[in-house]
């Protein structure tokens, strides 16, 4: 089974994480002023890169707390992981 | 003596069942994807509208995507009324193409059950069979000793994990050989003078306001009149280059088979809540699908936990398989839509258009999504059957929101 290591407990089973889609896709600043359109690709629109992809995954069964990583969806590799609240890592 | 050549004394390799042409530079119709919509999609452009100056460009071989890995379930219990319209027609095409086609497809009507574990999944399957009923869909409500008639070796006692509370029915429900299907078609196209092309990835597109002039593929460039995006799993590769944004995310989808075992399993059954669907295949494998993976993924493969879950599954319901060896398994990559429910019909190039969002679902929709997109591209025109699932469904809010309701194990 593939390691994921957290960054807060190191290297755990797959099985203990939950996806959580895209990353830093921020909540609009003026919800109220967008056009339906606007609305709707951030409800429903998200990247599917396929390659390196920026997204969050829960330590659901362990430390329940949110991370960001990089992961290649070609070879579900994960290259980098880091705090929800770091920028997007520039990975080579 | 000379080294013999291996395999020399070998029969002739049986006639292809389709021409293997170099690409022409200019098409009516370029189709991109040669899988089973892909292919379905061309025969029904030639055979139902005249129109042959069209290619099929497939990246690898036909129909070696999704199309070679899937489960061949293939049913029209649907809740929505635009969903059960798309698959309800899609099955009546069923029915009738092997005639069609002229070519075996072991099409095989032996029912689907999906079962029902808890009350609430008792209450959502009634309200499904009354919906189907009344869209002319056969369906019926069986109780557990029906189910136990219909299908023996599902485990209907009352004191497993989930107990069989009933199950919904659709007698003309059945599966098909999916390698036969996508053959069947592409014969058919070929001889209609449509060029199926493979080896012939999608690199990039040639483009004039807001028209589509051609692609650009690692054969050369290829102008085109219309484009149809028939590439499932990979379709938000081709709509990055466009520019376009659709609202769909490739996840692996995993499916096994078991060893050739002797006739036990009758009919088709699923269940959503412990998540397997099981049928045997006419050679004998136990052909078994789990739900997609989490994770956003494009290697055609997905974790093994996933197929551990599912065997409990399987056991679970079915003990009788618990001495069974598993032979093989594989993934594909499937594109699945915030509602559920395929995305197709018009993107903001007038000329292009998108067929994808089936998710783990696509494969039972062959014939019906071939026949109706072949319409949509002859007529330049959403045909009625597939105007519901148009892209901007999402900004007007007029989703067809099939997650859970249609019995569909996501």
């Amino acid at each position: 089974m593939q390691l994921i290591a957290c960054p807060w407990c190191g290297p755990r089973e797959e099985v203990e994480f939950t996806y959580g889609g895209q990353a830093h896709v921020p909540y609009p600043d003026d919800p109220a002023a967008l056009s339906d359109e606007q609305w709707a690709h951030y409800v429903f629109f998200r990247d599917n890169t396929k390659g390196r992809f920026a997204e969050r995954w829960n330590h659901s069964a362990g430390c329940r707390r949110w991370f960001n990583a990089v992961r290649d969806t070609t070879s579900y590799r994960f290259q980098r992981v880091y705090r929800v609240d770091d920028p997007k890592p520039v990975t080579p | 003596m000379s080294p013999r050549i291996p395999g020399a004394d070998l029969p002739e390799h049986p006639d292809a069942l389709w021409r293997n042409p170099e690409p022409k530079r200019s098409y009516d119709v370029v189709i991109v994807g040669g899988g089973g919509h892909g292919l379905a999609t061309a025969h029904y452009l030639a055979k139902n509208h005249g129109i042959t100056n069209v290619a099929v460009l497939e990246k690898g071989w036909l129909a070696g995507g999704n199309m070679a890995r899937n489960t061949t379930i293939i049913r029209s219990n649907y809740l929505w009324d635009e969903s059960s319209g798309i698959y309800e027609h899609s099955l009546k095409l069923w029915e009738g193409l092997e005639e069609d086609l002229g070519y075996p497809i072991l099409f095989s009507q032996r029912g689907v059950l999906n079962l029902a574990h808890t009350l609430q999944d008792v209450r959502d399957s009634v309200r499904r069979v009354e919906a189907n009923k009344l869209n002319g869909v056969d369906a019926e409500w069986v109780e557990p000793d029906e189910v136990r008639k219909i299908c023996p070796v599902v485990n209907t006692s009352t004191d497993i994990r989930y107990p069989v509370l009933g199950a919904t029915y659709q007698p003309r429900a059945g599966i098909a050989k999916h390698d036969y299907v996508a053959w069947g078609f592409a014969r058919r196209a070929s001889e209609a003078g449509i060029d199926l092309i493979q080896d012939c990835e999608v690199t990039g597109f040639t483009t004039q306001g807001d028209r589509v002039t051609g692609v650009r593929t690692s054969r050369g460039d290829i102008a085109a009149g219309t484009v149809a995006l028939c590439a499932a799993g990979h379709t938000s590769v081709l709509t990055d280059m466009l520019g376009i944004r659709v609202p769909v995310q490739s996840h692996p989808l995993q499916a096994l088979v078991s060893e050739l075992l002797e006739p036990v399993h009758p009919t088709v059954v699923m269940s959503n809540a412990v998540h397997v669907y099981v049928s045997q295949a006419h050679k004998g494998e136990l052909v078994m699908g789990a739900g997609v993976d989490s994770y956003n993924g494009y290697g055609q493969r997905g974790a093994f936990h996933i197929i551990e879950r599912q065997m409990a599954a399987a056991v679970e319901l079915f003990p009788v398989f618990a001495r069974a060896h598993l032979l093989r398994t594989w993934g594909g990559i499937v594109d699945v839509s915030p509602d559920a429910s395929p995305i197709v019909g018009r993107t903001p190039y007038e000329n292009v258009y998108l067929n994808c969002g089936w998710g783990t679902g696509g494969f039972k929709a062959t014939p019906g999504i071939g026949w109706a997109l072949a319409h949509t591209l002859a007529h330049d025109e959403p045909h009625p059957l597939v105007a519901p699932f148009s892209l901007d469904r999402f900004v007007t809010g007029a989703l067809v929101d099939e997650h859970g309701a249609a019995a569909v194990a996501h």
